[in-house]
């Protein structure tokens, strides 16, 4: 059935023995008991002095150590040529169907949405056939989008309902779905929109200068985009500052507020992560003088997620802000 | 890097940092077991419990803490990373690769795994218990009125999900990426088949299930509504969430084990497989029909009524390909110069006992039908002929199959056949009554019950220590055979076996195809 040859085969590298993974097994494992026990100490606890918050920064900063250890020996390694084509290819398939898993969390997070406007909402208000417990349960309820008095407070009035563990639902007085049209210019979420969709357009220019070969067009055109992040999550800041401050929106106002924040929230985190990629790519081509023409994948893949977090944005901004 | 043909590190850092599939399968295989031990303690626990009807050994609160870390145990750490491990092993040297794709995130896959569980079995000891809302962790239970503990275990799920998803994503580059030249698509020995589609369940729905604990995690500390109608979300909504992970789940669960029947089969009946192409598809049909069909875990929740027949229609259809399946192994046996080793045998009652699983899930599918079967021992039947008998046999039949090509040595095959006869019959004698008992209206997750379960019960209890025992038997002849069985070199160790992995020396050496073999 087979024989043996070695005609043409550059050889896959396969890494000798790592501490890396022992070491982020370890920052994980402290981080996220840090965490949980953070948050039960919150909820649960009788407010006395834990070390929980040690635990989890030890944790985080432990893992976020290896994690650079990490990826700065795959970038040597690279460097060093040990890098078949066929390891290069790995890399890119290990890229992209981690970007799908990522677009299958937000998936769950839409259908949510989706869920709850196209039939609870409709069935809590006595529609159809989920309807029947309106009239024993929430009488008075009447659904719109966005939700702006929950079930409990149409039947209640507000704080009547103690949630799972803290505090009580509000609503909030001002959503952030599209509403003045006379002072469009002044609806936050359509800067961010602008701002996140040029990023796309800045990034991909930066990708077709290191293709062309010039350096400088790179640089110049990933710093813009670097920037253009940052100047979205400045934004994001805002809105969340507004929020809380001004439409009294929070995460305690209902299901609107849950969709809203949870949405909108992991997705300024993706920006975060995909931000901090490009930065350290553009730190890399800027005072590592890495990236060839033809060997630039750290860029690329971070293009790639960059490009991801905008069509969630995309998805976002249709249907959490205008529909 | 010239030619490094280095043998494994002695001592303990052999282990810890290893970037080798073979040490990595190795560990993933006895972590696996490990839990097994763990999750059938609970499950002794529960069974002699149900001994008899009233209390006699545990409270209510402890029984339910039981139910619930016996099924994520027993799904999370022991059925999923057998598998995995057998990955590991088998999928370089099955098409000629060198090692997985990525050996140091490999390694990182396996090694988040004991602290998860750590996390997970420590909640036991927490004040509150540990969780008690089910392996299913339905909201309110899961939420509302959970123990202080569901937030270490919400936790430990993202770690799990965390290290399932870099595990697919190695074994889905591996796949695509690594295979030796000639070695096409359709060429790959079925166990790479059905890995490379469980592979990519595995990367689809695990992130669902993280969105799910999220939510949970939101809805406990941080005052979100998701799963609570008073403040406009819907209890419902999690369990929609949930089965959309959950039941691509349960494939990703038995798809591998279809593999390892596809692999063993053929070569004790020294036939090819019947159907290759067909056998792909099936696969691939199963895969795509899992999406698709959730909400039959959910008939009686209340869903709309064009809901019920849509999903009921959908799962139904599943029965098409992996009747196909079922056909195609019996038609490889058709004729074949049949001898029955232990691997075979476990096939064999692998075959019989899916199949019965199979069709209870027939019975369960139909939506008017369920509201009778729902939430019932018959349920609690139903799954255990499929996990238990489906993918723990199919395991059992793998570890027989390739142990002596790993350690170079042969089981006892007498004490393997006591094992396969001592698990079949005890196996039958614990699940088959709770056929009974389940359409007789016994409600599943309960520590006591009608006097007149009492019989069954006590039967079902006898059965479940008769299985729970063969598995030490099971573990002696494992320790025995690595420690001082019969010398083999043969590098086939099954003359009817086909496929690379028979190709290279016995046992297999650390790093096999270093140079890819050439496949005609």
């Amino acid at each position: 059935m087979t024989t043996q040859s070695s005609t043409e085969y550059e050889k896959y590298y396969v890494p000798e023995k790592s501490k890396m993974a022992v070491c982020a097994t370890i920052g994980l494992l402290l981080s996220t008991f840090g965490a949980a026990s953070v948050m039960n100490d919150m909820t649960f606890g009788d407010g006395a002095t834990t070390s929980s918050w040690s635990i989890f920064w030890f944790g985080l900063f432990f893992f976020s150590a290896t994690l650079f250890a990490w990826f700065r020996t795959a970038i040597r390694e690279n460097i060093a040529g040990l890098n078949s084509a066929q390891l290069k290819k790995s890399y890119v398939l290990g890229m992209f169907w981690f970007i799908f898993s990522e677009v299958m969390f937000f998936f769950a997070f839409f259908g949510a949405l989706f869920y709850v406007r196209t039939l609870v909402g409709p069935w809590l208000a006595g529609e159809g056939e989920g309807g029947r417990m309106n009239h024993l349960l929430w009488e008075g309820f009447q659904y719109a989008w966005p939700m702006a008095q929950t079930p409990q407070e149409a039947v209640g009035g507000v704080a009547s309902q103690p949630i799972a563990n803290m505090g009580s639902f509000q609503s909030y007085e001002k959503s952030m779905a599209f509403a003045d049209a006379a002072a469009w210019y002044l609806w936050l979420p359509m800067w961010n929109t602008i701002v996140l969709l040029s990023s796309s357009v800045t990034v991909h220019i930066a990708h077709m200068g290191i293709l062309d070969g010039n350096k400088r067009k790179f640089n110049i055109w990933l710093g813009i985009t670097v920037a253009l992040g940052m100047l979205f999550v400045s934004l994001q800041i805002l809105e969340y500052y507004e929020a809380y401050a001004h439409f009294g929106l929070t995460l305690n106002s209902g299901i609107y507020g849950s969709t809203f924040f949870m949405l909108t929230g992991f997705h300024g985190f993706h920006v975060i992560m995909g931000m901090t990629m490009l930065l350290i790519q553009w730190l890399r081509s800027v005072k590592g003088g890495h990236f060839t023409t033809d060997d630039h994948f750290g860029f690329e893949a971070s293009s790639w997620y960059w490009h991801f977090v905008d069509v969630v944005w995309v998805f976002l901004f249709l249907f959490v802000y205008i529909l | 890097m010239g030619a490094h043909h280095h043998g494994p590190a002695k001592g303990l850092s052999r282990w810890l940092f290893t970037t080798n599939h073979k040490d990595i399968g190795t560990m993933y295989l006895w972590f696996s077991f490990a839990m097994f031990i763990l999750g059938g303690s609970f499950a002794m626990i529960i069974r002699a419990e149900l001994f008899q009807p009233g209390m006699q050994l545990v409270d209510p609160a402890f029984f339910n803490q039981m139910t619930t870390l016996h099924g994520l145990v027993m799904v999370f750490g022991a059925i999923m990373p057998s598998f995995v491990g057998l990955a590991n092993w088998m999928i370089p040297m099955m098409i000629g690769a060198p090692d997985m794709a990525l050996p140091r995130m490999n390694n990182w896959s396996f090694w988040i795994l004991p602290p998860a569980f750590l996390i997970l079995a420590s909640t036991l000891f927490m004040e509150g218990g540990a969780p008690a809302f089910g392996w299913t962790f339905y909201a309110p239970l899961s939420t509302t009125y959970a123990p202080p503990s569901v937030t270490y275990f919400i936790f430990s799920i993202h770690v799990l999900g965390l290290s399932s998803i870099m595990g697919s994503i190695n074994i889905i580059a591996t796949v695509m990426n690594m295979r030796a030249p000639g070695m096409t698509y359709m060429k790959m020995p079925l166990f790479v088949w059905t890995w490379l589609i469980t592979a990519f369940l595995l990367v689809a729905v695990m992130p669902v299930l993280a969105g799910a604990v999220t939510m949970m995690l939101m809805d406990v500390h941080f005052g979100t509504s998701f799963f609570s109608a008073a403040g406009g979300g819907d209890p419902v909504l999690f369990q929609h969430i949930f089965w959309f992970f959950g039941h691509p789940e349960v494939y990703i669960i038995i798809l591998p084990a279809f593999g390892v029947v596809s692999q063993i089969i053929p070569t004790f009946a020294r036939k090819p497989l019947f159907g290759y192409d067909s056998m792909v598809y099936a696969t691939a049909s199963i895969a795509f029909l899992s999406f698709v069909v959730w909400a039959h875990h959910m008939y009686t929740v209340g869903m709309p009524v064009a809901g019920e027949l849509f999903f009921m229609y959908a799962t139904m259809l599943i029965a098409v390909p992996t009747g196909v399946k079922v056909f195609n192994w019996v038609t490889t046996m058709w004729r074949g110069a049949m001898t029955f080793e232990t691997p075979m045998l476990f096939c064999m009652g692998f075959l019989v006992l899916f199949t019965i699983g199979g069709f209870t899930g027939l019975m369960l599918s139909i939506a008017p039908a369920d509201f009778q079967y729902h939430d019932s021992y018959f349920v609690v039947a139903h799954f255990h002929y499929v996990m238990v008998a489906g993918a723990v046999f199919s395991m059992s039949a793998a570890i027989y199959y390739w142990l002596p090509k790993w350690c170079g040595r042969m089981y006892n095959e007498a004490m393997g056949k006591t094992h396969f006869w001592i698990s079949f019959i005890g196996f039958n004698i614990a699940f088959f009554p709770q056929h009974f008992v389940g359409l007789a209206g016994m409600p599943r997750r309960i520590p006591d019950y009608a006097l007149q379960f009492a019989d069954f019960n006590m039967l079902s209890s006898i059965g479940a220590f008769i299985y729970g025992a063969s598995q030490i038997l099971f573990l002696y002849n494992v320790i025995a055979t690595i420690v001082a069985g019969k010398p083999t070199s043969d590098e086939k160790t099954w003359d009817g076996a086909e496929g690379l992995e028979w190709t290279v020396a016995t046992p297999a050496p650390y790093h096999t195809f270093e140079t890819p073999p050439r496949v005609k």
